[in-house]
């Protein structure tokens, strides 16, 4: 958390006396602390409800309707995706639930970088990548698990729009006259296809981490996603999992069309 | 809009410039007048800005984020020796899709500046306890915190901003730290 006063405190100093400013900063820390002190609480008692769910005393949450989650994502923060035995367990559980596409995303490409340790320790999964080559993403027998990275966000767009912008050239070159390039969202989607980003948009995306932010998950694949904040890896549980699947599947989702 | 230019003087006490973003060529003829009009007005305002969405996907953002990329790139490109010996090779047939990924043309921050919304926010308020972005400001939104409360829109007041403020200072550093890991 950060607690300096930063730019906006040093203006209000220029106007405020001394011990005034430092009374306002003493309230302002002050406030800081209670908000902390409230959300120590808060997570204690998701805590302890995550515990009831996972040892079963809460039936609300036995039976998951988890087909309505097809594909399901999960971001982590970078720093926290080194503890890679807490996301291992993180996907048994997934995969225990039935999941069936997943894709695991953190900025720095932490996951990346160990996905043969983690593809190894899951019963039975298989990297997107080949599922889509071998043509078995429908086959409901395994779970496939996808690896992403902030290069596979914003720098892919990047790279599907210069696909876009050869085909343009290309057609100026030869055209009559020169029009204005115009394209359309299906063009975007088979320019990216077409490089190699074929992951669909997720229906759930689970925040593992300090704040509540998707840290450049693709924005293409962002529409209409739910995305629910988990807290840190490191205090994860299964009840807690279940509860934001559950919650998921009995929404009824309206996707505007 | 009519309510908020019969309104204009409030808007010029309080210094704010009111600018609507989007594909505006979607609009019909007189409500794009009218939006032409307040913009008209405030453009000297310097206090805040207030950047009202219409005719707005975020998806629909980026498309034009890569036209204007497009169009900004194609006159520099046209003199383009990579371009020359690229299509050398085609004389008339399909230039394959290696050729074309290799070129890098359109550059990350090309998109960045054609955005149709800028600069980019720290806390998106999103009203009624949604927690989807419904296709808005995903460009926009890679370190933003995402605030969900559940009061409907008319119902969000200084409260929810004031507890948005604090959790955004909350996790500044984080976030400052991402953002320049990013960069």
């Amino acid at each position: 958390m950060d607690l300096k006063p930063g730019a906006g405190g040093q203006r209000v100093n220029r106007f405020v006396d001394p011990i005034s400013y430092h009374f306002l900063q003493f309230l302002w820390r002050t406030l800081h602390l209670l908000v902390s002190l409230w959300y120590l609480q808060v997570s204690m008692v998701q805590m302890i409800e995550g515990f009831l769910i996972s040892s079963g005393l809460v039936k609300r949450y036995g039976a998951l309707d988890i087909d309505k989650v097809r594909y399901l994502a999960i971001v982590v923060d970078s720093e926290e995706a080194y503890q890679i035995s807490k996301v291992i367990q993180l996907l048994k559980w997934v995969e225990d639930m039935g999941v069936k596409h997943l894709c695991l995303y953190d900025s720095k490409g932490v996951l990346k970088t160990n996905k043969k340790t983690i593809m190894e320790s899951l019963n039975n999964a298989m990297p997107f990548e080949e599922a889509v080559e071998k043509d078995v993403l429908l086959d409901q027998k395994q779970m496939t698990v996808e690896f992403a990275s902030s290069s596979d966000g914003k720098e892919a767009i990047t790279r599907a729009a210069n696909v876009l912008f050869m085909k343009y050239l290309k057609y100026a070159k030869t055209g009559v006259g020169k029009e204005e390039p115009c394209f359309t969202e299906d063009q975007m989607d088979e320019a990216l296809k077409a490089i190699g980003y074929k992951g669909p948009e997720p229906d759930l995306l689970l925040i593992y981490g300090p704040v509540r932010c998707h840290l450049g998950f693709s924005p293409w694949r962002l529409r209409y996603t739910e995305m629910v904040h988990m807290g840190p890896l490191r205090y994860m549980n299964l009840g807690s999992l279940k509860k934001a699947i559950h919650r998921f599947t009995t929404v009824q989702q309206n996707y505007g069309t | 809009i009519e309510g908020m230019i019969m309104e204009e003087s409030i808007i010029n006490a309080y210094d704010i410039c009111v600018r609507f973003v989007g594909n505006l060529k979607l609009l019909s003829e007189p409500v794009k007048t009218a939006a032409d009009k307040i913009m008209r007005a405030t453009a000297n305002n310097s206090k805040c800005v207030l950047l009202i969405a219409v005719c707005y996907t975020s998806t629909d953002e980026i498309v034009h984020a890569v036209e204007e990329s497009s169009e900004l790139n194609s006159n520099e490109v046209c003199n383009n020796q990579e371009l020359e010996e690229a299509n050398a090779t085609g004389s008339g047939t399909v230039i394959q899709i290696e050729n074309m990924e290799s070129y890098s043309g359109i550059k990350l921050v090309d998109l960045e500046k054609n955005t149709y919304i800028n600069p980019y926010p720290d806390v998106l308020i999103r009203t009624s306890g949604e927690t989807r972005l419904s296709n808005y400001l995903l460009w926009q939104t890679t370190n933003c915190i995402l605030y969900s409360p559940h009061a409907l829109w008319p119902e969000i007041g200084l409260r929810h901003v004031v507890w948005a403020v604090i959790n955004c200072q909350r996790h500044y550093s984080y976030l400052e730290k991402h953002k320049e890991y990013l960069k």
